[in-house]
């Protein structure tokens, strides 16, 4: 469904993110992509949805199809009413709208007007806690700005969605009601979901199959059953190995061991 | 005598700020949309009068259809500078886009001048009657009118804002750009509405002045004098120019009265609104509706 071959992000035309990189997700799939913090997970979705021209950032090589239409480098808009839509990392709510409203934004490129008031309700449905919300999305809590950030998603009738870490910032019990909800979504409504996260261990139990990414480029693929029992991935991501304690004596080895590639 | 005069003054004051607080929102809009400081928007109001009154002068047109005309031009207008000057512009530095505003702005001053004239022009006569008697006060019927359309363009804009489809991209892009592209808002189709509807705004302002005053480069003059009602209100908010437009336009009005009846100096009317712009500047430089960030902490 999607797929990125062998792409090269380039940011103010010298700094090279993305060395390289080639994934792909299949319809009907959650795929995960973990990494640590500057592996270029945000800046791989934003190459797929488009976003990187704001951030003077560019595709230089390969290149990104959709549905088997190449999207490489494409307008965002086109991008979305294509069918794939990007939840951004940190929520980015119209801070001064109200939930509806963001919500009815989030219809934005819809050609269907008439059906949106029943899809606001569909949505809210699957959010209850938001129906009671009525005063400006700044207000309200992270979870609940996060649920918004999938509802508006959700009214664009994509395809595919991308989510940057939708755990971020969340409490432990609101991160594990987020997850439930990527479930849901992609198992009642058929969403394909390519998500981005730094908790590896959750990302893992909820998604089909996983890549992990090192300094712009996938160090290693696989399902996530498989990923989650190599022991190189328990070290790094999930948290200790063998159940021995690391001592300082061994850190430099450590960190030599800590790169792949 | 005296309080009646100043009765009359402030319900002129009043209508005129309506008027200014119509143009600052259409200088906002520009604003809080794309970022640009258009020091041109004063030759809208002075091109949308002008092609108004030719319309009427030279074709005899009625005037709801010159009107009509106009405002259908001032879109395209305000839709191919966006295109043309503004868009390859996007990303430059803010005193370059500045510049070119500027520019823009002396341009087309020089332009209307050199294919109108440097005289005033009196508008035709619309309406039969000059003025008419409300509660004991004599306003003249394009007081009034102009009143009523500077309302029913705030109600509309209101209304846009809220429920439209573009209303509400327009805001989201003002917000956030970068969000807002990610739900599949076009920010360079937002651009072009925001100049389009600017332009209309304005040149409805524009004829409003033409019909009161006559037509001459004076218009542009607005363009400036929104200025203080734009800081006033703070410089990204819609109500906030509304606002500000009222209290100078009570403001100036009032000077004017104070200056007529004590101090004899004349021109305070022009002059006072820019003494309170100093002040606002010195103690309040965000005015009083400038943005408030929403934070959870």
């Amino acid at each position: 469904m999607l797929e990125l071959k062998n792409i090269e992000v380039v940011y103010n035309e010298v700094v090279l993110v993305i060395k390289g990189l080639s994934l792909e997700v299949k319809e009907g799939e959650i795929v995960s992509l973990l990494g640590a913090n500057g592996a270029g997970k945000s800046t791989t979705l934003k190459a797929v949805s488009g976003l990187l021209k704001n951030e003077d950032g560019e595709v230089t090589k390969g290149n990104i199809r959709f549905l088997d239409e190449e999207i490489t480098n494409s307008n965002p808009s086109e991008i979305v009413k294509s069918g794939l839509f990007q939840v951004m990392e940190g929520r980015r709510c119209i801070a001064d709208m109200t939930v509806l409203e963001n919500l009815r934004l989030g219809a934005h490129t819809r050609r269907d007007r008439k059906n949106i008031n029943d899809d606001i309700e569909k949505v809210l449905n699957y959010f209850p806690r938001l129906k009671e919300r009525n005063g400006l999305s700044g207000y309200l809590s992270g979870g609940e700005q996060q649920m918004l950030a999938i509802g508006r998603a959700l009214m664009a009738k994509p395809k595919i969605i991308l989510m940057d870490e939708p755990s971020m910032g969340l409490s432990p019990l609101l991160v594990k009601e987020v997850f439930g909800i990527i479930k849901k979504l992609n198992e009642e409504l058929g969403i394909t979901i390519l998500l981005v996260e730094q908790n590896a261990r959750l990302a893992l139990n909820v998604s089909n199959r996983a890549y992990i990414m090192e300094n712009g480029k996938i160090v290693l693929e696989g399902s996530s059953k498989v990923l989650a029992n190599n022991e190189d991935v328990k070290e790094f991501y999930l948290g200790g190995s063998k159940g021995e304690r690391k001592s300082f004596k061994n850190l430099k080895s450590y960190k030599r061991r800590k790169r792949w590639l | 005598m005296a309080l009646d005069f100043l009765i009359q003054l402030l319900v002129n004051g009043f209508i005129i700020g309506l008027l200014y607080g119509v143009v600052a929102m259409a200088f906002v809009l520009i604003y809080k949309s794309s970022l640009v400081v258009n020091f041109a928007q004063g030759e809208f109001l002075l091109i949308g009068a002008w092609a108004c009154w030719w319309l009427l002068a030279k074709f005899s047109l009625p005037f709801y259809l010159a009107f009509i005309f106009t405002l259908v031009f001032m879109t395209i207008f305000g839709i191919l500078i966006q295109l043309i000057i503004l868009r390859p512009l996007i990303g430059e530095p803010i005193i370059s886009i500045i510049m070119v505003t500027i520019g823009l702005s002396i341009f087309f001053q020089a332009l209307m001048n050199w294919m109108f004239g440097v005289f005033v022009e009196p508008f035709p006569k619309i309406f039969s009657t000059e003025s008419v008697n409300l509660l004991g006060l004599e306003v003249q019927t394009v007081y009034i009118m102009s009143g009523l359309i500077s309302l029913l363009i705030m109600i509309s804009f209101a209304i846009f804002f809220k429920k439209s489809r573009l209303g509400l991209a327009m805001r989201a892009t003002a917000f956030d750009q970068q969000a807002a592209q990610s739900l599949g808002v076009s920010v360079k189709q937002v651009f072009s509405a925001a100049w389009g509807i600017s332009a209309i705004v304005s040149a409805v302002a524009g004829i409003v002045f033409g019909i009161v005053n006559g037509i001459s480069s004076g218009i542009a003059f607005m363009g400036i004098k929104v200025f203080p009602a734009v800081i006033l209100g703070g410089l990204d908010s819609v109500l906030g120019a509304i606002l500000g437009g009222l209290v100078i336009g009570l403001l100036e009005h009032f000077a004017h009265y104070l200056d007529v009846q004590y101090l004899n100096v004349g021109n305070m009317i022009r002059i006072a609104p820019f003494y309170v712009l100093l002040i606002i500047l010195m103690i309040k430089p965000y005015g009083f509706f400038g943005t408030k960030d929403i934070e959870r902490v």
